[in-house]
């Protein structure tokens, strides 16, 4: 072959692109232009199907939607960002300590510690349907095994999905069913980390478990910790399948969390809202970030 | 007490409250299955029984032969999206891994963290936009729409690329007196190598798509393309009160996954492990 040394030159100075750039034209087609164009859309009055109607309003959506209390949306943003903040505060607690106390119990090493593994682990891989499927049928109010279970010791039946506060605590009950596994054994593993020393010098001072846990423990699985619940966190936020499925938002848009706002705004029924529909995701998105900022300044500061 | 007669009385104990605990996970799923065998009748009479009084299997065989919404349509789709998706993913991001981590150039350090810091980018800010450009592409209603956009996923480069980093420097070196190119390197040595960081990756990109709701959701609105999620919680507004035939098909929604999860445990449970523990 006769190739030319500066074409050889040229060729490897190209070549690392051969590599990326299949990733990279998807990234750039399907996230980074999608994010400035979302930007766009919420200073719209968007129409999907028909550009010419489309208008340029400013930041009208965004002042519908944070202050506009005659509007319609403004009604929706405020209840669906008050729901889903519901959500995140009474999901995240269990879905952070549940998995941590199964970890400890776990990193003893018991009897089938492995099998416990894997059931705690299992329901992680079903999918929204089939977990409200299974968990609409075990919390059905006349013939469901919970309230049959309940009866045998004289509880009268319970409306477990369309009264308050029953439908939120089935809401989170479900979803601790489901996800955590996953922090299981990402907890189990990190666990694993902690030398024993540290364990022996605390036995030697006598300190308890708690004490153990505070002192010892929690400090040197730190980041592993702020890890899972910045991420739990962010999942929390982005509820939609649980209540749309389980609950159907009710009761009394009691659980209609801002991910189903946003979705029906945007492509439900009736006259769509694109525009108002990114206002609401782009305000969600950046609560999100900031939220995810201020866990690890505080994590970081709790556990120094 | 000596040491050994502690850990043991811990080692029991633990046993024990693991055991009580995941009753609560077992007991749901048992309860389904002993439904989706039991007749119409005896699902909704009330009785705590596990072990149904009639054994039948009528309730498989109508949603085997339902022909207006067929789980196995949706469970066909499902595999055909999550498994197209799947394989073009490995491709992509095991091509773009080599670039980051094997290659070596000016800025490459940067860019790669450039790309990790956009997985703070809250998903939902795109959803909107991403549904235009799918009208745009005329994609409404494709296979296109499940299998494509997501291939731009950050995630699985990140893992390959600390898999890369860890292969040792005298291999690459010794291939490349050898007088191999990069892609030669790239197939018989990173690959081979990295084996069980793509059979992770793979799980994950096809578990992801596989149960993704959402977005389908939006996407599609007939059964052509229909994936199991969505097709399954219509599956629930249509069979509404035969508990029965929803248990059945709840059943079938799950073996597919069950069987993944028990030929492929160790790996699921080291993708997680890494997830938390490698940053």
């Amino acid at each position: 072959m006769s190739t030319k040394p500066w074409n050889r030159g040229r060729i490897k100075r190209l070549l690392p692109g051969a590599f990326f750039l299949p990733h990279l034209v998807i990234f750039g087609v399907f996230f980074v232009f999608p994010f400035f164009y979302g930007l766009l859309i919420s200073f719209f009055d968007w129409h999907m199907f028909i550009p010419e109607q489309r208008e340029f309003i400013g930041f009208d959506n965004y002042v519908k939607i944070l202050f506009d209390s005659e509007s319609i949306y403004y009604r929706y943003f405020w209840n669906g960002l008050k729901n889903t903040f519901t959500f995140v505060v009474l999901s995240v607690p269990p879905l952070v300590i549940t998995p941590f106390i199964l970890a400890l119990l776990m990193n003893v090493e018991p009897k089938g510690y492995k099998m416990f593994r894997a059931i705690f682990y299992l329901p992680n891989l079903f999918s929204i349907a089939t977990l409200v499927l299974i968990w609409r049928w075990v919390l059905n109010t006349n013939v469901g095994i919970l309230n049959l279970t309940l009866s045998e010791v004289g509880v009268e039946n319970i409306p477990w999905l369309s009264k308050q506060p029953f439908a939120w605590f089935s809401l989170v009950l479900m979803t601790v069913w489901w996800t955590i596994g996953a922090n299981m054994i990402i907890f189990t593993a990190s666990l694993k980390e902690v030398p024993d020393n540290l364990y022996e010098a605390s036995d030697l001072e006598g300190a308890n478990t708690w004490q153990k846990i505070r002192y010892i423990t929690l400090p040197s699985i730190k980041n592993q910790l702020i890890y899972i619940t910045i991420m739990t966190t962010i999942a929390s936020f982005n509820v939609f399948g649980q209540p749309q499925l389980a609950t159907e938002g009710g009761p009394e848009e009691s659980t209609t969390v801002l991910m189903m706002y946003i979705r029906n705004i945007a492509f439900g029924g009736g006259r769509p809202d694109p525009g108002v529909a990114s206002a609401m995701a782009i305000m969600l998105g950046l609560l999100m970030i900031l939220i995810s900022v201020i866990q690890v300044k505080i994590i970081k500061r709790l556990s120094d | 007490m000596g040491i050994k007669a502690i850990e043991d009385k811990k080692k029991r104990r633990s046993f024990i409250a693991l055991t009580i605990v995941s009753f609560f996970w077992v007991l749901p799923i048992i309860w389904v299955v002993s439904t989706s065998f039991k007749t119409e009748a005896e699902a909704v009479s009330g009785s705590l029984n596990f072990i149904p009084e009639i054994f039948s299997l009528q309730s498989y065989r109508y949603i085997f032969t339902d022909d207006q919404h067929n789980i196995m349509h949706y469970v066909w789709n499902s595999f055909r999206a999550a498994g197209l998706h799947t394989v073009l993913y490995l491709v992509i991001v095991s091509l773009a891994a080599y670039a980051y981590g094997i290659m070596r150039w000016k800025g490459r350090d940067k860019m790669f963290w450039l790309l990790v810091s956009t997985m703070m980018i809250p998903v939902v800010m795109n959803l909107i936009p991403l549904y235009s450009l799918m009208i745009a592409f005329d994609w409404l209603n494709s296979l296109e729409a499940l299998v494509i956009p997501s291939l731009g996923g950050v995630f699985g480069i990140f893992l390959l690329r600390q898999f890369n980093l860890g292969i040792p420097g005298e291999v690459l070196e010794s291939a490349r007196v050898d007088g191999a190119n990069h892609f030669q390197i790239y197939f018989r040595i990173v690959l081979p190598l990295t084996k069980p960081a793509l059979v992770v990756v793979g799980l994950f990109a096809f578990m992801t798509n596989w149960n993704e709701y959402l977005w389908p959701l939006i996407v599609l609105n007939d059964d052509t393309y229909r994936t199991l999620p969505v097709g399954l919680a219509l599956i629930q507004g249509n069979y509404n009160i035969y508990y029965s035939r929803l248990m059945a098909a709840t059943v079938i929604s799950m073996i597919p996954v069950l069987a993944l999860f028990m030929s492929a445990q160790r790996f699921f449970i080291k993708g997680i492990s890494m997830t938390g523990v490698k940053q």
